[in-house]
């Protein structure tokens, strides 16, 4: 039986795109929180930490998203633990965006002068308010271009969800393709859902880059 | 004066290495209370990696620092009392961009010495308004000339009521024409009892307000004498040499 695509079809792609855009939210909130800590790890001065955190970098860099949903997705598995789909796509994203927010926010961190760190140590200010009032302001300022860069990859590797049976716009996009027999419309449709998320992202990190670049020069 | 209380600063026989490299070689130096050192040499010859260890910016493989009768180890204890009690001016400023001029003298008092807003609002804008510089309390430090850039980071410094003031170059990266207004605050910094240990070739400020004249080469601490002497009969073969380089420029 072949559906046509009416009003339903299309509250389906809004519910398809509305999961993409929780996924990326999760990915992004708790991979912001992750990456917080793997920036700090990796430039903490602590050589065990900062290699552990380099480690984690280099192995969630190093191989495919697509990859590590099916490692968290069977290997939670295994430990007897049921784990929805949810769950295991929240720790995946989590893992991965960790990772590279965590390689983009240490490059800022590394990239505020030296002199910043030794006038708060000469003031005696600890390591906490250093990095909370000093150095994350000025560094997370400098990322944004590059942090709204990877908020794009995100969003778009959130279709990568559709492997382990997560309806979200992509995997609902081949549903519907499936009953309308019109794959192109379809995915025509679901292409400028993705656009119409990632495009004015860019257009803000650009945007942003614009505004940053002057100041940095002074 | 000097050598009958507690010295203000005391190093004794200190060596310091960066990686093979000797950047101190067994340095005796000795600050009294109030004394004010003008410390001077050639280009790398130890003058910053000196008053960078005096507040641990750096750490030394050898020998005892003392300041102000902290004896300055690792332990987490003695490095905050001794911070807390010096100040320190650099080259490049160092003000923090993203705040403004009372935002970067009020972080300190109050995340520090744990000082109530208004209490640190108060000395900022007291200490600003003594630097000269009361009016930009609210500007960024990017909209201030060099100048005015230094004086706020004098001001910064002493918003934490120092017992010993450290410069290291703080005129060497002004414009010519912004050099004084600099060196006039921290003359009249000197006319207060404040120890200071000030890094410059600014000879004329050697000559108004230091007690002596410390030259260093080479990582050792060639000679030193009251300004005076100093200028007028240097000892040393290599104190003769630098002092003529200078007076060409
Ligand atoms: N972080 C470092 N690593 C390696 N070597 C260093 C470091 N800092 C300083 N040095 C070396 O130690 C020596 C002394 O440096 P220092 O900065 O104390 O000299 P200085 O007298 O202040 O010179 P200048 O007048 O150029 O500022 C120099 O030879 C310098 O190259
Ligand atoms: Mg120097």
């Amino acid at each position: 039986m072949i559906t046509t695509l009416g009003p339903a079809q299309f509250l389906l792609l809004a519910q398809g795109l509305a999961w993409t855009l929780a996924l990326s939210a999760i990915g992004f909130a708790l991979g912001g929180l992750g990456g917080l800590v793997i920036a700090l790890a990796r430039s903490s001065g602590l050589k065990w930490l900062e290699g552990l955190a380099a480690f984690f970098i280099e192995v969630f860099r190093g191989t495919p998203l697509l990859l590590q949903l099916f490692i968290v997705y069977y290997g939670v598995g295994l430990l007897d633990l049921s784990v929805s789909p949810w769950m295991a796509v929240s720790i995946a994203l989590m893992l991965h965006a960790s990772a590279f927010l965590g390689e983009i926010w240490r490059g800022s961190i590394e990239a505020i002068p030296a002199g910043q760190t030794e006038a708060a140590l000469a003031l005696g200010i600890h390591y906490a308010t250093r990095m909370r009032y000093i150095i994350l302001p000025q560094a997370l300022k400098i990322s944004v271009p590059a942090t709204i860069g990877f908020l794009v990859q995100l969003v778009k590797g959130t279709s990568l969800a559709a492997i382990i049976g997560f309806t979200e716009l992509s995997r609902t996009g081949t549903l519907l393709s499936n009953i309308t027999y019109r794959p192109l419309l379809i995915f025509g449709i679901v292409g400028l859902a993705y656009f119409a998320v990632c495009w004015p992202l860019s257009r803000l990190g650009r945007a942003m880059e614009r505004r940053l670049t002057p100041a940095a020069r002074t | 004066m000097p050598g009958t209380e507690e010295p203000a600063i005391l190093m004794e026989g200190v060596d310091k290495y960066y990686g093979a490299f000797q950047a101190l070689k067994s340095v005796n130096f000795r600050v009294a209370s109030g004394e004010r050192i003008v410390l001077c040499g050639p280009s790398g010859s130890g003058k910053s990696t000196l008053v960078r260890c005096i507040n641990r910016l750096e750490t030394v493989q050898r020998g005892r620092i003392v300041v102000d009768g902290t004896e300055l180890t690792a332990g987490r204890k003695a490095v905050d009392a001794v911070r807390r009690d010096v100040g320190m001016v650099f080259q490049q400023f160092n003000l923090f961009p993203h705040m403004t001029v009372l935002q970067n003298c009020m972080l300190a008092p109050i995340k520090v010495r744990g000082a109530r807003r208004e209490e640190a609002r108060e000395t900022a804008m007291r200490l600003l308004a003594r630097v000269q510089i009361q009016e930009q309390a609210n500007k960024y430090p990017a909209q201030l000339s060099g100048g005015q850039q230094q004086r706020v980071a004098i001001a910064r410094a002493l918003c934490m009521s120092p017992r010993i003031m450290l410069f290291d170059e703080p005129t060497s990266a002004l414009d010519p024409e912004m050099v004084k207004e600099v060196l006039d605050t921290m003359i009249g910094l000197a006319a207060e009892s404040v120890t200071m240990v000030c890094v410059t070739h600014e000879m004329g400020f050697a000559r108004a307000v230091a007690n002596r004249v410390v030259f260093m080469a080479d990582g050792e601490i060639v000679e030193e004498a009251p300004p005076d002497e100093f200028f007028s009969a240097p000892k040393h073969r290599r104190t003769q040499a630098f002092l003529g380089q200078l007076l060409k420029h």
